[in-house]
């Protein structure tokens, strides 16, 4: 691998890695404040990439603005799930709250799978076409096919920069919510220690609602990034994804947001980089990520930056 | 009348019982169409997988999300096993059968048992690591197992055939391979949960600090019921492979939906109970080709209305989810449906009370 | 006498925080022995440690002379060591003769994991995994099951639980279930019974009985009791020797008599001022 490829997997990967941030922040504020898998997470973004796409086919309505608009969707779903599946059953087993999720999870596939029926779609269309154009450094110029093309080099399509770019502002505004207000205090109080919070006046309810909508509006943002990255849309397509993010999240320490980020970050970048190196593993990329899963678990359990209790930045 | 049933009349009973429902399958093979009597086969294999993951989850109290890997485990060896060679060459077209299938043929019955022994030793050698997990951790490791070995079915073009899959297996499943399966699950895995281990298994469920302090070697405990879970759910592949003649390594055929969905057969059926499992696959097998009318064309009040296709996985989902909120002990919960459960019944019907 | 618990040099610290400091003392075969102290004293940090849930970061266990020090928890019971809890740790929803018969699980479960626990009281029925196979296709089973539900039942009926025998562990009223606990530790089998706070939440009459059943226990069973309580009326009417811990370390030995007028004793649970009344 020359140093042009190299770089390119560098990038590649750290975009990569910013969509399983996004992705694995909200699991881990809600495994940090309920010690709950949201299974329903990763769906919670397949559906705000549905409704974003049927905005701009359907509804015509401008990109931009039906990406906010799914985002905030995304947002009430997520809040939604929580009001009607989880709160009723917050003192049940764990078991049980699992088993839940992953009903839950069901039910969102099923939905998409009869509303939005299960032919894939592509978003290609939906987004600025000069995302997709691509970025070109080094290389040479030579005449091929009658034209002159650049050849070799390092090519990045621009949506990979703007994945970073997005990814860094929306987790500085997360940093500011979650330090610069009281809601975020609220949080962060909620996520250590619910009687002592709710014995304070603080509406706990209310609270982990809000955590769940934050999670899901990242996950959204995640989710259309990753539209734009891999723009075939199915049913399915939050399930591997989700996996994958939760797996970052554990990786980097359950119940911390750094370490939703920092193992969000990696997992991307070994993705990338083992069938970079190993163009031959690349049907197993999958299943790498569960194998650093299981090494993770066994060896450090408490992920990279392990805390358990406290939502940190 | 005597308070609790002897010994003696409940195995009269159930002996009576297994009797009854051979000569109902005899009946139901003869006279019913080949629709219902797949779905009565179906249903066995349904609770052989219910009666397995029930064993696991239910009784011991482990939180495993990996069944499925261990039902494609046992489905993909059996049917290695059972295809003609000829049969395998002609699938077989990306990679070339792998050495010992591409010269072994072996009848149903020794394929299905080994497709089990080889589930039980992947039980063995992805419980050894997961068992020393806590809860929630065992499950997602549970998953990520399954789900290699689903990758890995994707991936080995020459033991599995990749993406392609297996198909033209033979049909051999019938009512009477998958009900005497089921038979045989049930009489061991009542008989061990009705044992010394069975306690031991449940004591774990319950507190396990305190069952260690019992003497009970939790990992040890932990593991056996991992693996006999397993044996059984290789077997229950067997027979679902060769029940559908095809095995498809999507996660919507053998992946993660097929654990979810003996998942919902043993919440509703009970979590904790042999008898709730069977009653849960059961309701699952039917439910589900019930609402299948949901996907075909019907009219409504004199309203076209053209099926919709998954309609069943949706109403069957917003069901479980309800369940799980407001029902969450399931029908039986842990209790076991027991003669002497029906006859306590029976008794407090007829007024009389010895209290 | 013979010693039948020797905790030598115990010392267990957990990270900073030393619960523990050097532990040495011992418990006599057939002694009935207290364990006495303020909250947080360490008090069942030195059961964890004898009962194998914790490893001492210093010093031994030693039972009849043996090294139990690593061994883990299930092993410590085979050895003839078992415990009641703190927060009463039943198994809710089995019955309470399950909850006992269980107790007796391990002997027929047991391989001879290390060897010299086969020096130790060697179980009846052989301790291997035969019986697994012979519990599922029911080969001679089922007359050790009725042996193992007859000692249930006797046991039981000493602690007079044997009415409530198939009520649910859930279901019994709070003394009960303590009696429970202990009729479960009994079961195991044990030699020596680390009893802890089994009179909380008892009322005085309630832990007068249990005075004279623990009592009872230790003379039927042919037990050792080691207690650990904050009834001072239950410790000073049942224990022949207290031992008295503050702050991990152990401060004080005696008879009960000795205990109640010990200056450090009551320093330890009054505070400085009140040590005069000791004088």
């Amino acid at each position: 691998m020359n140093l042009y490829t190299f770089l390119q997997n560098l990038i590649n990967g750290l975009s990569l890695g910013s969509l399983y941030a996004l992705i694995a922040i909200g699991y881990t504020m809600v495994y940090g404040i309920l010690r709950l898998i949201n299974f329903a997470h990763g769906d919670v973004f397949m559906m705000a990439v549905y409704f974003a796409f049927f905005l701009v086919t359907l509804g015509k309505v401008p990109w931009l603005i039906s990406f906010v608009i799914a985002i905030l969707a995304a947002a009430l779903l997520g809040f939604t799930i929580d009001r009607v599946a989880y709160k009723p059953i917050r003192n049940a087993p764990r078991v049980s709250a699992l088993i839940t999720a992953i009903g839950v999870s069901f039910f969102l596939e099923s939905f998409a799978v009869v509303v939005f029926s299960g032919i894939p779609r592509s978003f290609r269309n939906i987004y600025p076409k000069f995302l997709n154009n691509m970025l070109i450094l080094g290389g040479h110029e030579e005449v091929k096919y009658g034209r002159n093309v650049i050849v070799g080099g390092l090519r990045i399509p621009i949506v990979s920069f703007v994945i970073l770019i997005v990814t860094a502002i929306a987790l500085v505004i997360l940093w500011w919510i979650i330090y610069k207000t009281k809601i975020g205090m609220a949080m962060r109080a909620v996520s250590v220690d619910i009687p002592t919070t709710s014995l304070m006046g603080v509406n706990v309810d209310g609270v982990i609602g809000f955590t769940f909508a934050l999670g899901s509006a990242l996950a959204a943002i995640g989710g259309l990034l990753w539209a734009t990255r891999y723009p075939q849309l199915w049913p399915y397509m939050g399930f591997m994804p989700g996996l994958k993010a939760f797996i970052a999240a554990v990786f980097g320490g359950i119940g911390s947001i750094q370490g939703a980020v920092v193992g969000g970050f990696l997992l991307g970048l070994t993705e990338i980089m083992l069938v970079g190196f190993f163009p031959k593993m690349a049907g197993y990329r999958d299943a790498f990520a569960f194998l650093i899963l299981i090494l993770i678990l066994s060896v450090k359990p408490e992920g990279l930056l392990g805390k358990r209790s406290v939502v940190k930045v | 009348m005597p308070m609790k049933l002897s010994n003696r009349t409940n195995f009269i009973l159930t002996v009576a019982l297994v009797f009854f429902v051979w000569l109902l399958l005899f009946f139901i093979n003869g006279h019913m169409n080949t629709y219902m009597i797949r779905i009565v086969s179906l249903i066995g294999i349904y609770g052989v997988m219910a009666v397995s993951l029930t064993l696991i989850n239910g009784i011991t109290g482990i939180f495993s999300l990996g069944h499925s890997g261990f039902i494609a485990l046992g489905a993909y060896t059996s049917a290695l096993l059972t295809m003609s060679i000829h049969q395998k060459e002609v699938t077989f077209i990306l990679d070339k059968v792998a050495w010992p299938f591409n010269s072994v043929q072996l009848p149903f019955l020794p394929a299905t048992i080994i497709g089990g022994i080889v589930a039980a030793v992947f039980s063995f050698l992805i419980g050894w690591p997961s068992l020393r997990l806590s809860g929630d951790y065992l499950a997602i490791a549970t998953l990520g197992f399954s789900e290699i070995i689903r990758i890995l079915a994707l991936n080995l073009r020459s033991i599995t055939n990749g993406a392609l899959g297996l198909k033209s297996i033979p049909q051999y499943t019938n009512v009477w391979w998958s009900w005497t399966w089921l038979l045989i699950t049930v009489l061991f895995v009542g008989s061990l949960v009705n044992s010394s281990f069975g306690r031991a298994l449940k004591a774990i469920r319950e507190d396990r600090v305190a069952a260690a302090s019992m003497g009970i070697n939790i990992f040890k405990h932990q593991l056996l019921s991992f693996v006999i879970g397993g044996f059984f759910a290789g077997i229950s592949g067997s027979l679902y492979a060769h029940w559908l003649t095809t095995i498809d390594p999507r996660t919507t055929s053998i992946g993660v939906m097929l654990t979810f969905n003996v998942l919902i057969m043993i919440v509703i059926g009970g979590l904790g109970s042999i008898s709730g499992a069977i009653i849960g696959a059961g309701l699952f097998a039917i439910l589900t080709e019930w609402l299948r009318f949901l996907e075909e064309p019907m009219k409504i009040f004199s309203f076209e209305f053209s099926g919709i296709a998954g309609l069943r996985m949706l109403v069957f989902s917003a069901m479980f989810v309800m369940v799980m909120i407001f029902w969450p002990r399931g029908i039986m919960g842990r209790k076991e449906l027991t003669w002497n459960t029906l006859y306590s019944k029976l008794r407090r019907g007829s007024g009389e009370s010895n209290e | 006498m013979n010693e039948i618990l020797k905790l030598d040099h115990v010392t267990m610290q957990f990270g900073g925080l030393t619960a523990v400091n050097d532990f040495n003392n011992h418990v006599r075969e057939g002694e009935i022995l207290g364990l006495i102290g303020p909250n947080g004293a360490g008090k069942t940090t030195v059961f964890n440690v004898v009962t194998g849930v914790y490893y001492p970061t210093k010093g031994k266990v030693l039972f009849n002379g043996l090294d139990i020090t690593s061994l883990k928890p299930h092993h410590i019971t085979h050895v003839g060591i078992s415990r009641t809890f703190q927060n009463i740790r039943l198994f809710q929803d089995m019955t309470v003769l399950d909850n006992v018969m269980v107790a007796q699980h391990h002997e027929i479960a047991t391989k001879d994991a290390e060897k010299y626990l086969v020096k130790i009281g060697k179980s009846k029925y052989g301790a291997n995994s035969t019986w697994f196979w012979r519990s599922v296709f029911k080969l001679g089973y089922l007359r050790r099951e009725k042996e193992m539900k007859d000692k249930a039942l006797n046991i039981l009926e000493k602690l007079g639980l044997r009415k409530l025998a198939a009520e649910k562990a859930s279901s019994l009223p709070y003394g009960e279930q303590r009696l429970l606990e202990i009729a479960r530790a009994l079961a195991t089998d044990a030699k020596l019974l680390l009893l802890d706070e089994p009179a909380a939440g008892m009322n005085p009459s309630e832990s007068q009985q249990l005075v004279q059943l623990i009592k009872w226990i230790r003379d039927e069973f042919k037990v050792t009791i080691f207690i650990i309580e904050h009834d001072m009326k239950v410790v000073m009417g049942l224990c022949e020797r207290i031992l008295v811990m503050d702050y991990g370390v152990l401060i004080a030995e005696g008879t009960p008599d000795e205990i109640q007028e010990n200056k450090k004793v009551i320093e330890a649970y009054l505070g400085e001022e009140w040590s005069h009344v000791a004088e």
